[in-house]
């Protein structure tokens, strides 16, 4: 293990932390960097996390991402339809993307300019919706920008705190926007608004440049914290044993 | 049957239903088949791959109802892409888990399902025909009611079949293929070998057996039927042939060319002579 850790390290372990405290739950993060960091998470603070194999069971190893090959201890058969079950029990904290998202935590996956005949089709609604009223929800997106951060997304795929507002309380008590994890720095919704707010700026990162990369206004505290280093052990972990091939870095803007 | 002896059974205007996941098992002789057909205007109900881009981009389909349409390796299904931004289809969205509910409600002959997926999103306004529906109970809360798929004929691909029509998946995931053919009117089952019933555990316990005669009304016998979507553990994803179907999407000579090789070979066994005689590109292991 050589050098100072680097931006995606970082990154994957802002991640890592939007998991703290989850204890037993399905750790579900969908991407590369998300991957790593829920498996990482679950090497070290949070041990009794499920995880599948991004296939079709539940592994209780420690795998290398990219490795379809990798010897994998099998605790659990999770066909593509149980994981509905879970989805709705609410035993779950998913990562998903965002090629867009607003101040309260709106998300779309969708499509540009609207649905009916849309400029750019993107993934869709996926599981977006069912998430987002049934259980814990991170969004990680490595491109922080005005394009990505909006005033206002095109289509909600992942309601956000004021599109549940006036809903149940069933769906009020099981929605959570845990972090937003950008390759600037990390965000949550934990002030009374709902409205996106500053948690930490990784290294190197002022707020002026989060402002500036941000289109909308950003809720920012007197005092901002740097995101937090990896630790050695985390570093090892990361480089040796979860992305020994460096698959962690193919996410960022070059 | 054959693929064509199933494709004399539908009709334009026909709502179909096809099993498999993305760009996994999916029965794609039989689709190739519609392909070769004179049916328009038909409905497509899937957990979509290759089979709604094939259809949208043939402009077989009228309307596609998804959850999603992916190759997996390639994350959007880049023909259902154009049919989208052309305004080529009309569609219905819906969330993964609520299109699951739609296929339960149907295989169950209830109405529909009450789901919260969806509240709150904008699945409702994409799809204005969606209820809502109040819990009758205490809690008086509110759901999405999933409307039951009305859906005439589904076409799923298994491992094995025996000629009664039952059906058994080797592979990691069933999916929702014993959903489709439950929710369907009637059902036509492609198959990489028909083997006699008592061999139906030479291979896999009985808990493969998810597919029972009793909603399948045909049996293709159709090796490497699924190709290029992947159907282990008979043969992975043909990735080399997907990557050159997906770039017909953006280049209309490859696609007449596309079209021309693989889409107007007169049957399943003359397609495979095509894929094989491409060269270079490995055949499915």
């Amino acid at each position: 293990m050589t050098g100072p850790a680097t931006i995606d390290e970082i990154c994957v372990v802002a991640v890592a932390e939007a998991f703290r405290g989850d204890g037993e739950i399905l750790c579900n993060p969908i991407g590369t960097v998300p991957i790593i960091g829920g498996r990482l998470a679950r090497a070290t603070f949070e041990p009794d996390m499920a995880m599948t194999d991004a296939v079709s069971v539940l592994a209780a190893n420690i795998l290398p991402v990219g490795d379809p090959d990798a010897p994998r201890v099998v605790e659990a058969w999770m066909p593509y339809r149980d994981m509905f079950d879970i989805v709705w029990s609410g035993r779950r904290h998913v990562v998903m993307g965002a090629s867009q998202i607003d101040a309260t935590g709106n998300q779309n996956l969708a499509a540009i300019g609207g649905w009916r005949m849309p400029k750019a089709q993107l993934l869709g609604l996926r599981g977006a919706p069912g998430n987002l009223v049934n259980h814990v929800t991170t969004y990680w997106v490595p491109n922080h920008s005005t394009r990505s951060f909006v005033p206002r997304v095109d289509v909600v795929s992942g309601p956000g705190y004021e599109r549940v507002a006036d809903l149940s309380e069933a769906v009020r008590n099981n929605h959570e926007i845990r972090r937003v994890v950008s390759n600037l720095g990390v965000f949550d919704f934990s002030n009374a608004e709902r409205r996106m707010q500053v948690r930490s700026t990784h290294p190197g990162v002022t707020i002026g440049q989060v402002v500036e990369a941000t289109g909308f206004e950003l809720v920012v505290p007197d005092d901002v914290p740097e995101s937090r280093l990896p630790t050695d052990e985390e570093l090892h972990l990361i480089r040796e044993v979860i992305d020994p091939t460096g698959l962690r870095r193919a996410e960022f803007p070059s | 049957m054959t693929e064509d002896d199933v494709v004399a059974r539908l009709e334009s205007g026909m709502t179909i239903g096809i099993g498999g996941w993305g760009s996994r098992r999916k029965p794609m002789s039989l689709v190739r088949a519609i392909v070769r057909s004179d049916l328009a205007d038909l409905t497509i109900v899937s957990y979509g791959g290759p089979d709604i881009g094939l259809l949208c981009a043939t402009g077989k389909a009228r309307k596609v109802v998804y959850g999603f349409v992916s190759l997996d390796s390639i994350p959007l299904e880049p023909h259902f892409r154009i049919a989208r931004q052309t305004g080529a289809v009309d569609f219905m969205e819906l969330d993964e888990g609520a299109f699951y509910l739609g296929l339960l409600a149907a295989a169950h002959r209830v109405p529909f399902y009450p789901t919260r997926a969806g509240m709150g999103s904008d699945m409702m306004a994409m799809n204005p025909e969606l209820r809502t529906v109040t819990s009758p109970y205490d809690d008086a809360e509110e759901f999405v009611a999933i409307p039951a798929f009305r859906i005439d004929v589904s076409l799923i691909h298994m491992n094995r079949a025996d000629a009664a029509g039952n059906g058994q998946f080797l592979g990691p995931d069933l999916y929702f293929d014993d959903l489709f053919a439950k929710a369907a009117d009637a059902t036509f089952m492609s198959c990489e070998r028909v083997v006699p019933t008592e061999n139906l555990l030479d291979e896999g316990t009985f808990h493969t057996l998810k597919i029972p005669r009793l909603f399948v009304d045909g049996v293709v016998e159709a090796p490497r039927g699924a190709h290029f979507t992947e159907c282990p553990p008979d043969y992975g994803r043909d990735e080399a042939f997907q990557r050159e179907y997906a770039a017909t999407a953006r280049d209309a000579e490859a696609w007449d060319a596309f079209r021309a090789r693989y889409l107007e070979a007169p049957d399943h066994e003359a397609y495979l002579a095509a894929v094989d005689g491409r060269g270079g590109a490995g055949t499915p292991s």
